[in-house]
This record gives structure tokens, C-alpha cells and sequence, in this order.
């Protein structure tokens, strides 16, 4: 069963971000990938716009463009996912964090209980 | 994250999906299923590509392959026909001996890689790829118009095909068979029974590991299936199929064949028989051949990225495209980055250096030899 923590909010394209600006893909968007072979991160210091392609995230069969749910100033990144991008899969909300943004803004954003819902009805 | 996917496994809505006689069972077990070749198909289990390819690699995987098409060709005539049809010589197989030919149009295009089985002196078993038994069954037609001494028939739906690959293939399969494996050689076959299950065992594959091809009646597939996992095979999906013949530099067909990419240019010269009498593209070939090839088939490896299906391959950064990616995939075995490109032969010596565009940077790609992996040399590495 898929886990999406009710302390933090999600888009419709599938990631989440916390309160405190850290972003990643949701347990449904790494379980549709499968393995994740490859992560391209953010620029440190980049200024972004929610909404804005910012990363790639590549699983053994596809390309996936990962959008920022918030906008701000790219803090820093998870610089471990260059190594080990599996850590997406093993621990999505966790380890498999992908970047942290400063003076976050959130975009369209939704709560983990729409979010469910929106899953359960795909 | 919205995904793109730069491989044949796009689920295509609203199409009319075949179904193996598996497909129930993948579903019942949480596969991963979409489209290839016009059936709905496992992309992967519960473990995932990297655990199904690495199975295979190391112990013992299991593919359901029941959407391959096969056709029986037989009569008086049927070696001497198929000698016309496809550029490699079905008639010089022995009975129970199988080979893997191209099939070429007139202009030397390829309409389908396929394996031909010699089942008696006079019928013969071709197995043609899922998404084009349509195709092959119209042009195999075609050609046989005037051939009294041929019959053609479609078993495509009559036959069930399971795969059982990797290094435990031999020892896991032995208990289930009465046929002497020990004595079977690759590329050959016998027909026999598997779990008490009537059909051909055959010494062939696709992911680059010794393993069988096991050909079955449909309504007896399920049982062969879980026979073998019974005998501890992974189900491994399509996806793990295609990484592992990818290292194994095995052809797939609408990537490193189509009817624009002859034989030649995709380096199966040695599946063409020049000497055995007319076949068709015979002439186009050997015009290819005498002028020069203007493109070819060269494996890459990348360091900083992985290049895809439809990248341009450039040789200097910035530069026009001298080529582009056929197939291409992280590397499950070796751990970086390998792909498949057709180029300009200019550009195709072994350890010339290259870019791939990927998403509008270029990335340094080496021309490498191929395979990518081999059996011998990774056991040696291992134990």
C-alpha cells in the first residue's frame, strides 16, 4: 500500500514538498517508475518558479521531467541520488529527498488525502 | 513528473490488446502490463528490472514469450523456398537444428529477424516477432504465390512459448525432462516433454545466458509456467528482456532493424548466404556491400548520462548529427550507461570518441566493442 504523510502537500503531477521546502516524488510516481537508474538535480542557487522543469528522474524504461511544486531559491540538493538514485525508490519522503528550497512558495499544491484520492481515481 | 518513454513499451489506449495464455496469471501477480507488439504484456514483477535481470544473470529466469508468432512452412519445396525468403540457409539445417536469420525486401530493408527450426526434412518452423506476424504472414504469402510444392500455416495461436534463461537452465529444467539436455548443442532442438507437457525444447535465447526456449500447446502454457517457478525461475518482464539483450548486443526489431536498416548496417553479415543461389534483396545487399556502407551499427558507452531511442549522435559538440541511438539503457550487469547507434561508418572504429545529445547537452559517448556482456568472461570475473 502506497504511503502519502499527512504532514506534507502534493501535486498532480506527483511530488511533494514540506513545509520546510524539501521536494521529492510521492511512494505512487516512484513505484510507476520502478527502478530509478539516474537523477539529474538542480542548480544550488537557481531560482525557480513552481511549476518549472527543474530535474530528470530516469527509471530503467523511461524519462520523467520532475517539476518543482513551490517556487524559491534552490538551497541545496540531495547530491546522494548521484550515486545512489535508488534511494528514490527505498525511501521516497526520506533519504530519496531531491532538493530543499529557500523562502518557499507553494504552487497548486493538495493535501495527502486529495492526493489519495486523486491516485485511487487514475 | 510526467514520464516519457523512448521504447516500443507504450501503452497505446484504446487499441485492441491480444493476451497470451499468461496474461491472466501476470495480472493475478501484480505485473506491471503494457503494450508491445499489439498484446498487453509484463513489463516487470513485484522485485523490478534490475532484480528480474541480475536473476537472469546469475541463477535462473523465466519469460513469458507466448505472443512470438510462429509459422510452419512445409512441403517438397520448403527448403528451397525459405533459402529465397530469408538471407540465411534454412536448407542447409539438419532436422532438429535452428538458425537466426534476417528477412529483406527487394531493396535489402529488413521485414523481420526470425528463428527458423528444421522439424523434418520437409517442414520447417519459423518464430517472427509479435508486432510483425501480421506483416510476415501477408509477405511469406506473397512470395509463395507459384510455390505448389509449399504450405504455409499460421500456429500462432495453437502455441504457448516460455523462455528459461540463465546459468541454472540446464540443472533446474533436467528434472522435468526426459530429453538428454547434456547432448542438445545450442541452436538445437528436440521435441519432447516438459512436466509431462508435450512440446519442443530448444537450446536458444535472447538475453545472453545459456537457457531454453521451451514451445508448448497455449492451453498447456499456465502448467509449464508454474512448473518452472516451482524449479525456483523469477518471472522476468519485457523490461529486464530488452537490458539483457541489449548487453548481449541482440538485434531488436523497430530499433536496430527496420525497413530502412538493412542486415548489413545492423553487422549480421554473417546471417547472409551469398553463395546459396537467389534470395530476396540478394541484389540490393550485394550492391551495399560492393559500394561501401554509409552507416552502421556501433555499441557507445557514456559516462554522464543515458542516452535513449532517438538521440542524435554528434562527433563534435555542437556539431550536426553524424547518427543516431537505436536502443539504449543503464547498464544492469555493468553498472554505466551502453546503447546501440546507427552512424556514418566515418565515425564507427572502435574507441572513436562521440557525443550523444541528451536533452541538449552533449555527452561524451566511446565507440566500444560488443557485446557489451558475455557469459564466458563475466563467470571468470565472478568465481
Amino acid at each position: 500500500m502506497a504511503q502519502y504523510p499527512d504532514h506534507l502537500h502534493y501535486t498532480a503531477d506527483h511530488e511533494w514538498v514540506s513545509a520546510d521546502g524539501r521536494v521529492g516524488i510521492t511512494d505512487y510516481a516512484q513505484d510507476s517508475l520502478g527502478d530509478v537508474v539516474f537523477v539529474e538535480l538542480p542548480e544550488v542557487g537557481s531560482i525557480i518558479r513552481a511549476g518549472d522543469t527543474v530535474g530528470v528522474i530516469e527509471s530503467v524504461k523511461s524519462v520523467s521531467d520532475l517539476y518543482s511544486p513551490a517556487s524559491g531559491r534552490v538551497l541545496q540538493v540531495n547530491s546522494a541520488l548521484i550515486e545512489k538514485p535508488e534511494l528514490i525508490n527505498q525511501d521516497p519522503y526520506g533519504e530519496g529527498w531531491i532538493f530543499e528550497l529557500e523562502d518557499a512558495e507553494l504552487g497548486d499544491v493538495m493535501s495527502a488525502q486529495e492526493y489519495r484520492q486523486k491516485i485511487e481515481g487514475e | 513528473m510526467e514520464a516519457r518513454r523512448y521504447d516500443e513499451l507504450v501503452v497505446q489506449k484504446g487499441c485492441d490488446m491480444r493476451e497470451t495464455p499468461l496474461t491472466s496469471w501476470h495480472r493475478q501477480h501484480q505485473a506491471k502490463m503494457m503494450e508491445f507488439g499489439g498484446f498487453l504484456m509484463p513489463v516487470e514483477y513485484d522485485r523490478g528490472i534490475l532484480a528480474e535481470h541480475m536473476s537472469v544473470r546469475e541463477h535462473l529466469g523465466a519469460f513469458d514469450v507466448s505472443h512470438m508468432g510462429e509459422f510452419e512452412v512445409s512441403g517438397a519445396d520448403a527448403a528451397r523456398f525459405l533459402d529465397y525468403v530469408v538471407t540465411n540457409q534454412p536448407s542447409a539445417l539438419s532436422v532438429g537444428q535452428a538458425l537466426y536469420t534476417p528477412m529483406c525486401y527487394e531493396n535489402g530493408g529488413t521485414v523481420d529477424d526470425l528463428l527458423v527450426y528444421r522439424l523434418k526434412s520437409d517442414r520447417f518452423m519459423l518464430v517472427v516477432n509479435a508486432g510483425n506476424i501480421e506483416k510476415d504472414w501477408v509477405w511469406i504469402n506473397r512470395l509463395a504465390d507459384g510455390w505448389s510444392a509449399v504450405t504455409l500455416k499460421d500456429r500462432s495461436e495453437e502455441i504457448g512459448l516460455i523462455a528459461l534463461q540463465g546459468p541454472d537452465a540446464e540443472s533446474k529444467l533436467r528434472p522435468l525432462t526426459k530429453a538428454d539436455l547434456a547432448s542438445l548443442p545450442s541452436y538445437h532442438a528436440v521435441p519432447t516433454t516438459v512436466a509431462g507437457l508435450e512440446g519442443l525444447v530448444s537450446r536458444t535465447g535472447y538475453t545472453g545466458e545459456p537457457g531454453f526456449e521451451l514451445y508448448v500447446s497455449q492451453r498447456d502454457t499456465v502448467a509449464l509456467w508454474e512448473h518452472l517457478l516451482d524449479q525456483g525461475a523469477l518471472p522476468v518482464g519485457l523490461g529486464a528482456r530488452d537490458t539483457l539483450r541489449l548487453e548481449a548486443r541482440l538485434p531488436l526489431y523497430e530499433h536496430e532493424l527496420t525497413a530502412e536498416i538493412t542486415p548489413l548496417e545492423a553487422g549480421l553479415s554473417p546471417f547472409i548466404k551469398w553463395d546459396k543461389g537467389d534470395f530476396v534483396g540478394k541484389a540490393a545487399l550485394a550492391r551495399q556491400k560492393a559500394n561501401g556502407l554509409k552507416r552502421r551499427s556501433v555499441g557507445l558507452r557514456l559516462e554522464g548520462g543515458i542516452a535513449r531511442a532517438g538521440y542524435d549522435v554528434v562527433a563534435e559538440r555542437g556539431a550536426k548529427p553524424i547518427g543516431r541511438v537505436t536502443s539504449g539503457t543503464k547498464s544492469p550487469t555493468l553498472g554505466y550507461p551502453i546503447a546501440l547507434a546507427l552512424i556514418d561508418t566515418a565515425f564507427a572504429s572502435v574507441g572513436t570518441s562521440l557525443y550523444v545529445r541528451i536533452r541538449g547537452r552533449d555527452i561524451l559517448a566511446t565507440v566500444v566493442k560488443t557485446p557489451f556482456y558475455r557469459r564466458s568472461r563475466a563467470a571468470a570475473e565472478t568465481s
